[in-house]
């Protein structure tokens, strides 16, 4: 009798527990979505054939172009920026550590379009520049692609700082004694042994700001700086194919998107197996991305 | 044993600390001659690494000086008045000063080697090839000679104590400075760290050594100080003082730590 039934229950069938609440949930979401799906596609208004020849349309591709420059652009620049500020904020010197902390106060606590149009309206302001004899108008100067550059770049180094300083913040204070120890001046212990470690922390940070920076860039479209929804909002203006043009835009912000997603992913898999093993510095190590599956 | 009239490598008049409210050193003197081992014991909070600290000036005195081989640390007398050194002036009376971590501290992102050849590179200006061949050497006289491409993750923390060791060392510093080297250490690694000390010492390297290992201290001191409430209650030769404290404090101190 024990047996058998010991026998028995080394095959029993196991049927898990059925939530019939979230069957029905999904149930319902998928009509609604093929109602939703069966609207848009039948809809009179909405040409999607033309949509595939706008994708590589060469005015959607420059545009495209323009939108990496400006996320790339800002993004460095940012980083710089905000490096020098977090350092600033750490400042003995309560003139630099008061700087740092209004503009970053500044710059996260008011809106990003504002800026956007405040630098393009900047002649407003100041009319020209320049020293001695040689003067220049601000409006020469500053082009809709100079004062969008400059908006998302200023307002962008507000949030690296914050960054940058977190990261250098997560570095043992042993490291910064050791190295004072050994005869190491300010600048040297900041250079060469804070920054690099403080890198591995704040790398995985500065990848979801460039995603997002991908998107942000929309904005400056409000001073026409030719980026991707500049160019499509241009096209839609002529021949008021709008819904079709906003998709290709929105494809094309989900390919951006999707693409630095993935080098991101790949980034911090090699970041998360340099936990236990560190590899020797941030440029050996982006150097390493390349050289994948070699160790 | 050290004679008489050696040179004094380490003088500490009336040194004075405090954090907030709380005096951590009142009033300490101190000298240290060269090529003499003085190991520092005393219960926690006794203030005996807040005193090593003030040494290379991690921790500025409240007041009292310390001279280390003729110099003042830390800041310079114009007319009886102590001005703080800038950082350059800091950095280079430092860079004459060993010093070894309770926590090793060595940098995490570079290998072993690169812990010991950075060091000479940016602060001595040495060659690449001179500096390598340094660390080699130095990696060598610590028992690491084929860790050298080891990050410190990689190693024990009796292996990265070492290390520390060596880096400090390939400054050519007049004088090194133990926080307790081996508080951090599993039971089974202290030998090896106190083994090389030990080398140190028989080698005639000025040091003064924060340590709760009073058997080392013994072994290895010309002379033992003993550290409670922020000033020296007792000092003297390593087998007097621990084989026959003057002092109620050292005495109760003693027979808990052996």
């Amino acid at each position: 009798m024990t047996e058998t039934r010991a026998h028995s229950d080394a095959h029993r069938t196991i049927v898990p527990a059925r939530n019939r609440l979230q069957s029905a949930a999904a149930a319902l979401l998928c009509i609604l979505i093929g109602v939703l799906l069966y609207v848009v596609s039948n809809s009179p208004n909405v040409q999607w054939s033309v949509i595939p020849g706008y994708l590589f349309d060469p005015t959607i591709l420059s545009g495209v172009r323009l939108t990496l420059i400006f996320t790339v652009l800002s993004i460095v620049i940012a980083l710089i920026l905000g490096t020098g500020l977090a350092l600033m904020k750490q400042a003995q010197n309560g003139v630099l550590s008061g700087f740092a902390g209004l503009y970053i106060w500044f710059f996260r606590g008011t809106p990003l379009l504002v800026q956007i149009i405040f630098w393009f309206n900047i002649q407003l302001f100041v009319p020209t520049v320049g020293f001695g004899a040689y003067h220049i108008q601000t409006n020469a100067l500053v082009t809709s692609f100079v004062a969008a550059l400059l908006a998302l770049s200023l307002n962008e180094a507000a949030y690296m700082a914050e960054i940058v300083r977190g990261g250098l913040l997560s570095v043992d204070p042993g490291q910064r004694e050791a190295a004072a120890a050994l005869g190491y001046r300010p600048g040297q212990i900041a250079v060469r042994v804070i920054l690099p470690q403080a890198l591995r922390v704040i790398t995985p940070a500065i990848g979801n700001q460039t995603i997002s920076m991908l998107k942000t860039t929309s904005l400056v479209s409000i001073v026409a700086a030719q980026d991707l929804l500049t160019r499509v909002q241009n096209i839609y203006a002529t021949n008021f194919l709008i819904i079709e043009l906003l998709t290709v835009a929105s494809l094309w912000y989900l390919v951006l998107t999707t693409v630095a997603s993935v080098l991101q992913y790949f980034i911090e898999r090699r970041l998360g197996a340099a936990q236990g093993v560190q590899a020797p510095t941030a440029v050996a190590r982006f150097l390493g991305l390349f050289t994948e599956g070699r160790r | 044993m050290i004679s008489g009239d050696a040179k004094v490598a380490m003088r500490a008049r009336a040194v004075r600390k405090s954090f907030g409210a709380l005096e951590v050193l009142s009033g300490i003197d101190l000298d240290v001659r060269e090529g003499e081992v003085v190991c520092i014991l005393g219960p926690s909070g006794s203030g005996k690494s807040t005193f090593l600290r003030c040494i290379n000036h991690l921790e500025k005195v409240d007041g009292g000086t310390i001279h280390v081989d003729g110099h003042l640390i830390g800041y310079e007398d114009r007319d009886g008045v102590l001005h703080e050194l800038h950082a350059k002036a800091l950095a280079r009376q430092r860079s004459e000063i060993g010093m070894v971590f309770q926590r090793f501290n060595l940098f995490a992102h570079l290998s072993a080697r690169d812990n010991i050849v950075q060091p000479q590179r940016l602060v001595r200006g040495a060659e690449p090839a001179a500096a390598r061949a340094r660390a080699q050497e130095l990696l060598e006289m610590v028992g690491l000679g084929d860790r050298g491409d080891a990050y410190p993750s990689q190693l024990s923390g009796g292996q990265q104590q070492r290390v520390a060791i060596a880096r400090a060392l390939a400054m050519r510093p007049k004088l090194m400075l133990f926080d307790e080297p081996t508080s951090a250490l599993d039971p089974e690694l202290v030998g090896e760290v106190l083994t090389v000390i030990r080398k140190l010492a028989e080698e005639g390297m000025t040091m003064i050594i924060v340590t709760h290992e009073v058997g080392f201290a013994r072994d290895v001191a010309d002379r033992v100080v003993f550290m409670d409430g922020g000033v020296v209650v007792e000092e003297g030769s390593a087998s007097d003082l621990i084989t026959n404290p003057q002092q109620d404090r050292t005495r109760v101190f003693l027979r808990r730590m052996l």
